[in-house]
Order: C-alpha cells, then sequence, then structure tokens
C-alpha cells in the first residue's frame, strides 16, 4: 500500500504518538482527523501518521482520563467526536515532554560526539 | 468509568465521521468524489484492525471471551450427551459424597455440641475403666473447690415413664446438675430453665425442661405447656420450660425428651453415697485465660486431695478432659477413626474421579487434536485454547457440584431424620451447614481443575504444522504408563469392594434366616418396667403383677403363647452376667470360676413362647417360688463349661457367688444371645419367682397382624394398671438393632462398590476411547487391508480388556481376603460361595462391556476410504 510519497515522510516513533496527540490538545478540543491535518501540518508534513492507528491510540488515552470526548459538529457541520485534555492529560503531557526533551537531547549529544 | 464502556457501533460512528471529514478536505484540494473516498480509506489504512484494537483495549474482553468460551463448551458437551452425562454423574457422586461425609466429619470432629462458646467446653476423664464416672459428693467438691472452670456441671442419662395425663409414655431423660443451663450458657426458648438456686436437697425442684424437639412432638408447639403438671415414674413435676431447638443435650449419641435436676430424682442415700460412681459426665468452660494443661493440674490436685480424705471410697484418679459431646475416648475414639477413614476413602474416590475425567479428556482433546492445530495454524495463542479447555472442565465439574451437592444434603436431611432404633434418640447433628457447601463448591472447582490439567502438556506439545500435514501423530508410548498402573489399581479396588459388598449381602440374607436358637418370627415384645409404675423392684407384688399381665394376654384371641423375661435375646436391653462355680468348688473367688453365665429372669412360659427347644429335663412352674429350693435352666455351652455333662446335667449342681446351690431342671439349645457374631456363650435361666425383676418383656406369640396385636395388649395392661408406660414391637423389628452394624457395613460397601463400578466404567470408556481415537488411521488401515471386526476390535481394546481381567482377579483375589475381616462384623459371611464368585465375575463382565461398547461401536464403523481420504 504505500506509495513513493508515503516513504519520503518519517515513520512514528512508538510511543510518540500519545505525546503528540496531548500536545495537539493544549490548542483546544479537536476531533480524530483535525488531530492527524494539525500533526501532519504542525510538522511540515514531515509526520506520517496512520489515521486508523490514531483512533485505538486516542481511545487508550480517554481510558486512562487524559483526554475526555463527547460529540459534536465540526466547522463544516459535520458530526464528529471532539477530544479535550484533562487536568490529569496536561499533567501527563509535561512529564511526558520533558521526558522526550531529555531523550532527544542524550541521543542528540551522542550522535555529535560521534561526529566529533 | 470502569463500568462505562463505549460501545464498538459508536467507535464505528467515529471511524465512518473521520472518513467523512478527510473526504471533503480531500474534494476541496480538488479530487473527484470517489478518489477523495478512497484516498481518504488509504491514510486511515486497515478500518478492520483499528476496530479489533479498539475490541482488545475494551474491559471486558476477559468475560467476553469467558462467555465464548462457555457457548463453545457448551455446544461441545451437546455434541456429545454420553461423555457430558457420564462425566457429571462421576463427579456429582463423588461430591455429594464427599459432601455427606465431610459433613459427619464437621457434626463429629468440628462443632460437637451445639453450645454458645463450644470450643472452650471439655468434659472430665478418669483412668481406671470409669470413664466420665463421679459420684455425686465427689462431683459437689470438684465443682466447688476448682480454679480452672466457670462451673461445673453434671448429667447422666435415664429412661422413666412419663405421665402427662393421657398415655404414659417411656422417655429418656437428662438428670443434670441445678446448674447445667448455666454453665452451658443457654437461654430458655421457652418459659424458663432452673437453676442452682432452686435446689434444696433430695426431692426439692420438680422441675422439666422439655426438649424442643419433644415439645414439637408430643405437644405439638402448645405454649400453655408451661406450667402443666406431669409424673416422670409416677413422681409430680411441674414443666417450666423448653430448651432451644438447636440444643439436643450434651451426648452426641443421646438426645433426652426432657430435663430434670438431678435432686429431684435421686434419693437421699444415691445423693450422699460417695463410692457410688452413677453421674455420667462432668462438664464445663474453661475459664478465660486457663490452659487445658493447668485445669487438668488443677483437677489432679483435686483429685489426690479427694483421694486422701475419703481412701476407702476413691481410688486415685488420674484426670484428664476431652471435648464435650463424644464422652472422651470412648465413643470419640471409634468414631473419629471411622469419620477419618470415610473421609479418605471418599477423598480417594474423588481422586479417582479426576483421573477418569481426565483421561477421558485427554481422549477428547486427541480426538480434537486436528481443530486445535488449525486454530493454532490460524495465529490462536495456546494460552486461549488452554483457556477453553479449562473453561470446558470447570464447566463440568461445576455442574457435577451443582447436582451433587443438593443430593448429598437431600442424603443428609434423609439421614438426620431417620432414626433406625425409636427406643434410642440419637442426636447426630449432621445437617450441612455453610462450611459444608463451601467445602463441596471448592471440591468441585479444584476437581475441575485437577482433571483440566491432565491434557495441558498434549496442547502444550501440538506441533500445528505436522499435524495439518500428517494427521493425528501416533507416537507409541511406553509399554506400561501411569495413567494405565492407576487404572489397573482402581479396576481391583472397585472388584474389591464388589466382592466384599456381595459378601457382605450374602451373609447378611443368610442371617435373616439363620438359627438363633429360639424364634423371633410371630413375637411381639411388649416392653415395661413396674418401677416406672411405682412397684418396688423386691417386693413381692411385682411377681403377682407379671402373672396377671401373663394371664390378661393370654386370654387375647388368636395369642398362642405369653412368656415373660426381664430381657429377651437380641433385644434392646442390658442383659446381665453372673459368675458361676462347679458344685466342688469351695472357694468362690472370681478367678475359680467355671463360667460367666448370661442370666435370663423368666417366666415358666417363657420357653414354649420363644420356642427355646428344650433338650432334656423340663421347664419350671408357677409352683417353683422363693420357698422352693433353687432351680435353673441351662444352655448346652453352660452344661459342657460348668457341669462337664452336656448329656446328662440335669438333677446336678452348680454355685453363684453367694454360695447358693442351683439345680438344672432342664438343659435348652444354644443360641445368640447378645450378638449375631458371638461365639456361643453359656446362659442359664432363672424362674422369675425366686430372682424376681421389675424389667418385663411379655414374648407374646400370635398369628395375628402385629399392630392390631400391639393395640390390644396395651390396653388389657392398662387395664391392669392406667399407669404402666408400655413399648412395643415386634422381635424382628428389635433384632435390626444387632443387624444395624451388618446392615451399615452392608450398605456402606454396597455404596462404595457402586461407586467403584461408576469410577471403572468410566476409566475403562476413557482408555478405550483415547486409544480407539488415537489409533483411528492404523485401524483404518488393517481394515482397509482386510482386518475382520474381531481383529479390530482386538487391537482396539485389547489392552482395556487386559487391565480389566487383570484389576478383576487382582480386586476378586483381596476381597476373598477380606472377607475374613468382614466376617467379624457380618454374620456368616464367607466368599466360598459360588453365588459371590459368579457374580463378581459377571458384574466386572457387564462393566467392561458397557465401558468398551461405544468405543468399540466406534472401532467398527470405520470407514477405511473416508478415513484415509480425510487424513
Amino acid at each position: 500500500m504505500s506509495t513513493q510519497e508515503d516513504r519520503e515522510r518519517l515513520e512514528l516513533l512508538q510511543g510518540t504518538l500519545d505525546l503528540l496527540i496531548l500536545r495537539t490538545l493544549i490548542f483546544g478540543p479537536q476531533h480524530g482527523q483535525g488531530i492527524a491535518r494539525a500533526i501532519q501540518q504542525t510538522s511540515d508534513e514531515e509526520l506520517l501518521v496512520e489515521h486508523g492507528a490514531l483512533y485505538p491510540a486516542l481511545q487508550r488515552l480517554e481510558e486512562r482520563g487524559w483526554i475526555s470526548a463527547k460529540w459534536g459538529t465540526s466547522t463544516n457541520n459535520r458530526k464528529a467526536r471532539f477530544y479535550s485534555l484533562t487536568a490529569a492529560g496536561r499533567k501527563q503531557l509535561g512529564k511526558e515532554t520533558n521526558k522526550w526533551k531529555r531523550l532527544t537531547a542524550a541521543i542528540g549529544r551522542i550522535l555529535e560526539s560521534e561526529r566529533g | 468509568m470502569f463500568w462505562r464502556k463505549r460501545k464498538t457501533s459508536d467507535f464505528g460512528a467515529e471511524i465512518e465521521a473521520h472518513l467523512r471529514l478527510e473526504t471533503e478536505r480531500l474534494r476541496e484540494h480538488g479530487l473527484s468524489e470517489e478518489d477523495a473516498r478512497a484516498a481518504a480509506r488509504c491514510a486511515f489504512g486497515n478500518v478492520t484492525q483499528a476496530q479489533e484494537r479498539f475490541y482488545e483495549s475494551g474491559r471486558w474482553l476477559f468475560w467476553d471471551r469467558l462467555w465464548q468460551d462457555i457457548r463453545f463448551a457448551l455446544r461441545l458437551l451437546r455434541k456429545s450427551p454420553g461423555f457430558t452425562v457420564v462425566a457429571i454423574a462421576t463427579l456429582a457422586i463423588a461430591i455429594g459424597a464427599n459432601a455427606v461425609v465431610f459433613s459427619a466429619l464437621n457434626a463429629f470432629l468440628l462443632r460437637p455440641v451445639n453450645v454458645p462458646q463450644s470450643e472452650s467446653l471439655y468434659g472430665l476423664q478418669f483412668d481406671g475403666g470409669r470413664r466420665g464416672a463421679l459420684s455425686y459428693p465427689n462431683y459437689l467438691d470438684f465443682r466447688d473447690h476448682n480454679r480452672s472452670f466457670d462451673g461445673l456441671a453434671a448429667y447422666t442419662m435415664d429412661r422413666v415413664g412419663l405421665d402427662t395425663g393421657e398415655n404414659p409414655t417411656r422417655a429418656w431423660l437428662y438428670e443434670v446438675s441445678g446448674n447445667y443451663f448455666d454453665v452451658l450458657r443457654m437461654q430458655p426458648y421457652l418459659g424458663r430453665f432452673f437453676h442452682a438456686s432452686d435446689e434444696h436437697g433430695a426431692g426439692s425442684a420438680p422441675y422439666i425442661v422439655l426438649s424442643y424437639a419433644y415439645w414439637h412432638g408430643h405437644f405439638q408447639e402448645d405454649p400453655g405447656v408451661v406450667g402443666r403438671a406431669v409424673k416422670v415414674n409416677k413422681r409430680s413435676y411441674r414443666i417450666i420450660g423448653v430448651a432451644p431447638p438447636e440444643f439436643r443435650g450434651t451426648f452426641l449419641l443421646l438426645s433426652p425428651d426432657f430435663f430434670v435436676p438431678l435432686v429431684s430424682f435421686e434419693d437421699e442415700s444415691a445423693l450422699k453415697r460417695r463410692g457410688g460412681w452413677w453421674i455420667f459426665e462432668t462438664i464445663g468452660h474453661l475459664k478465660a485465660g486457663v490452659t487445658r494443661a493447668q485445669a487438668v493440674a488443677d483437677l489432679n490436685s483435686l483429685g489426690d486431695d479427694l483421694q486422701k480424705t475419703y481412701p476407702k471410697e476413691n481410688g486415685r484418679m488420674n484426670i484428664w478432659l476431652d471435648r464435650a459431646g463424644l464422652y472422651g475416648d470412648t465413643f470419640g475414639r471409634p468414631i473419629r477413626a471411622f469419620v477419618a477413614a470415610l473421609m479418605l476413602l471418599a477423598g480417594l474416590v474423588l481422586l479417582a474421579a479426576c483421573a477418569n475425567l481426565g483421561s477421558l479428556f485427554a481422549a477428547r482433546t486427541a480426538d480434537r487434536s486436528r481443530e486445535v492445530a488449525v486454530r493454532l495454524a490460524l495465529g490462536s495463542s495456546r494460552l486461549r485454547i488452554l483457556r477453553q479447555l479449562f473453561t470446558e472442565a470447570l464447566l463440568i465439574s461445576l455442574a457435577g457440584g451443582a447436582v451433587g451437592i443438593p443430593c448429598g444434603a437431600l442424603l443428609l436431611r434423609r439421614l438426620v431424620a431417620w432414626n433406625p432404633f425409636p427406643q434410642f434418640p440419637t442426636n447426630v447433628p449432621l445437617n450441612p451447614d455453610a462450611n459444608v457447601y463451601a467445602v463441596a463448591a471448592l471440591l468441585a472447582f479444584v476437581s475441575g481443575i485437577l482433571f483440566g490439567a491432565v491434557p495441558v502438556r498434549q496442547v502444550l506439545h501440538t506441533d500445528p504444522y505436522e499435524i495439518v500435514k500428517s494427521g493425528s501423530l501416533t507416537k507409541l508410548g511406553r509399554r506400561i504408563t501411569f495413567r494405565e498402573g492407576l487404572l489397573a489399581v482402581q479396576i481391583a479396588i472397585c472388584a474389591l469392594l464388589i466382592t466384599s459388598s456381595m459378601v457382605a449381602v450374602r451373609g447378611l440374607a443368610r442371617s435373616l434366616h439363620s438359627s438363633f436358637g429360639f424364634e423371633p418370627q410371630g413375637v411381639i415384645l411388649a416392653d415395661t418396667d413396674l418401677e416406672m409404675a411405682g412397684y418396688s423392684y423386691s417386693s413381692d407384688a411385682v411377681p403377682a403383677m407379671q402373672k396377671r399381665m401373663i394371664e390378661s394376654v393370654q386370654t387375647i384371641p388368636g395369642v398362642t403363647e405369653v412368656g415373660l423375661a426381664n430381657c429377651p435375646p437380641l433385644a434392646h436391653c442390658g442383659s446381665s452376667r453372673t459368675l458361676v462355680f462347679t458344685d466342688e468348688t469351695s472357694d468362690l473367688r472370681p478367678s475359680n470360676a467355671a463360667a460367666t453365665a448370661i442370666t435370663y429372669q423368666v417366666s415358666p412360659e417363657f420357653f414354649a413362647a420363644a420356642q427355646v427347644p428344650l433338650l432334656g429335663g423340663r421347664a419350671f412352674t408357677w409352683h417353683e417360688d422363693k420357698s422352693a429350693p433353687r432351680l435353673a435352666v441351662v444352655n448346652q455351652t453352660f452344661a459342657r463349661k460348668v457341669l462337664a455333662s452336656p448329656t446328662n446335667a440335669v438333677g446336678r449342681y452348680y454355685k453363684t457367688r453367694d454360695g447358693a446351690r442351683i439345680q438344672v431342671v432342664g438343659v435348652v439349645q444354644d443360641g445368640k444371645y447378645t450378638s449375631l457374631t458371638e461365639e456361643p456363650q453359656a446362659a442359664m435361666f432363672l424362674p422369675i419367682l425366686q430372682s424376681p425383676s421389675s424389667e418385663s418383656f411379655l414374648l407374646v406369640r400370635s398369628g395375628s397382624d402385629p399392630r392390631q396385636l400391639g393395640g390390644e395388649i396395651r390396653s388389657r395392661l392398662r387395664d391392669l394398671d392406667a399407669g404402666l408406660p408400655v413399648f412395643i414391637e415386634t422381635w424382628p423389628k428389635a433384632m435390626d438393632f444387632f443387624l444395624f452394624g451388618s446392615l451399615v457395613a452392608t450398605v456402606a460397601l454396597g455404596v462404595l462398590g457402586a461407586l467403584g463400578a461408576i469410577l471403572s466404567v468410566t476409566g475403562i470408556f476413557g482408555m478405550a476411547a483415547y486409544s480407539v481415537s488415537k489409533r483411528l488411521r492404523e485401524l483404518g488401515i488393517r481394515m482397509a487391508l482386510g482386518a475382520q471386526g474381531k481383529q479390530v476390535l482386538g487391537a482396539a481394546l485389547g489392552r482395556a480388556l487386559m487391565l480389566l481381567a487383570f484389576g478383576s482377579t487382582v480386586g476378586l483375589l483381596l476381597g476373598i481376603l477380606a472377607s475374613r475381616v468382614l466376617a467379624s462384623i457380618v454374620y456368616q459371611a464367607t466368599p466360598r460361595d459360588p453365588v459371590v464368585l459368579a457374580g463378581v465375575v459377571l458384574a466386572k463382565g457387564l462393566l467392561g462391556l458397557v465401558a468398551t461398547w461405544i468405543p468399540a461401536q466406534r472401532a467398527l464403523s470405520i470407514d477405511p476410504a473416508i478415513l484415509l481420504r480425510e487424513e
């Protein structure tokens, strides 16, 4: 199923999708398709989000109580399920962001040192 | 949160919404409707997979799968109803048996006496054959001077005549110390209890407390009964209360009809005599913080003091304590041993049932190896398949429990209601309680896990590739597997049980028609005690009254003979024994005695009424009274042992301990006197005119209906003395008591034999079915090559039948050996009986036929063409 275009994009690392979803929702409630679009656009179309993987992830986050959901109407008057960040989700986002920054910094340092 | 589970349809709607939004977005970018929809779908990826992942994240997944497994298991079980019924029935029987036996264990060992805080209730036991017995003055000293008990209560049992204004009846009472109910911490159900403060010496406190059962049965729970005046052995008493329903006395084997203070019942001299050991048992709650050892030490130091102070009456007392209810080791040890042995046996039955069901399960799993392989190949996890198998096993075991537990409870209720000897109100609280249900349910669950675990290895070792490619694999096992060994042992035990039960049944049947030395058929026993009607036992009024009773009953139409004895052979009464000496003995020490003879005090007509064959001499007459020389009729064994001459004993003399010379006037045939299995015992029959007894059994021989005649006898006796309680039963019925041991042994062996039979059927069936299904392909090839039905059967079932033959032979031999033990319980039990041997062989043959029928049918119905094409 993969096309030429897809191969040029970056595949998401395991576990990063949750972080990206939480981050996206910090700007306000959004539905699934919107979240997918937002991740793709914000990353300058660099990241590939398989839409099918998004929904189980949303479900998982909802069950953990980090996001909440309710049915609403989209801007173009379509029914959609809107997700918003809960207080617990906000806290989790802070933790995850911090972790991610430390991880990338550490990996970055290793890669730098190899080059040097 | 846990309960709010999103519906799959809601999730599907969300995906729909996503696809629509994405399609619209792409349309805005200029794609055609069709292309946009395709692109949106493409970007989404696998919709089904997303849905599956959603489903798997669900919290209800566990239950969902369980429900799936249960439905699947139910379908499978419905498809093989034979297997299902056999499995459930086997487990139901095994679990039911365990529930019944555990409930006996519970009743005898775990909650002996139904009183508050029964765990701290102990009874005093003494060394030297005296068991629990104490004299009243000694009891008072123990009660007042011990420092270990919250009060000590004493009780003893007696059988009395109770006259409530209608028919006087016989009843059992507990004579108890005044503090009895207070020591036991009981509250009355109705009215009040008597207390220590009611006692003011002999004859005081003439109060009766009824047991709930007696109140229910004889007074129809009439609350107005409190305050009513009644007569106990013609003495006046007043009913003051009713004991609670759950309290049935403090001795499990005899529950009383009512309680009276012992000071009211015994006379002055009995209460004063330090040497009269008539109190049955002394019981009490240990004080809080006092250990059993401390209490024993305390009691023993008191006992030593009592011995020093009253050396003439009190011997050395070595005292220990035992849980109240079973009277120490006297009854406790055999009952506990019996119950423990039963529990062990029941456990073994359950284990054997599990082993058999395990092999049945293994056979089923082997049948399903293809299905298992296909499921594994399609990506099912082995855990999931095992889960399904366990679900099936647990379903069966729980169904077995669900059938077995109520059956057990029903049986228990029957056992509690069943009172084999109406004369002795036993008190065994066998009713199942929460403990029993919990243990039975646990056993059901555990056995499900046990036999469900048997095919685990099979599933774990399944290689889907090999099986799908070549059909089920036939690995030739070791020559004799553990499972086969187990089965052989089981068959042997079953054959042993069947042999023993048949020996017992045959022995029992024979003992009902054997010679007792008298003829019980056609005789009614009317049991009375003139003492209960106020006659003093040594007065001359007693024989006169007895003679009137005989004469009155004699005139009832249809009655052929009436005799009287203090206690006929093999009836509910205590027979007495006397030391006898040869006429030449002058030193009448016990060690010089020639024999200990069972002693009967009988009227002259006794021999004719009981049809005791007179071998020589004559019976007594009514003229030989106290003024005539002492005489006796003796049996053959007596004549041989004491008079050294079975043939011409008549006319010779012997002596008793008091030096009296007694002349033998007649010799009768030996009989059975105290049990059916006894060796011949010496017996002598003395005339009631010379050695009177207030205990009077009328033996009434007639051809009429016992029930009608019983009523007639009762009314004749009432005409003579309205206050005389009479108990009437037929002699054969009274003898049931002596057959009881053999009856119980026979029934128990029969039940166990049936259990064993069922177990070996399932065992052989399991093994035969397994070997047929494992070797289907081989059998098919044999048939294709022209094997005949007989040869196929030989190949398929030979091993199972060989095990059956081997196990049965061993079991039969063991059974023949065991019958020697059985002969001591069941009269005339002998395995050297062609009927028994033929019966066992026939039974095992039938079992084998039943067990191998279905596998044999299956083996014969193999169509090699279909089979070989399939595989």
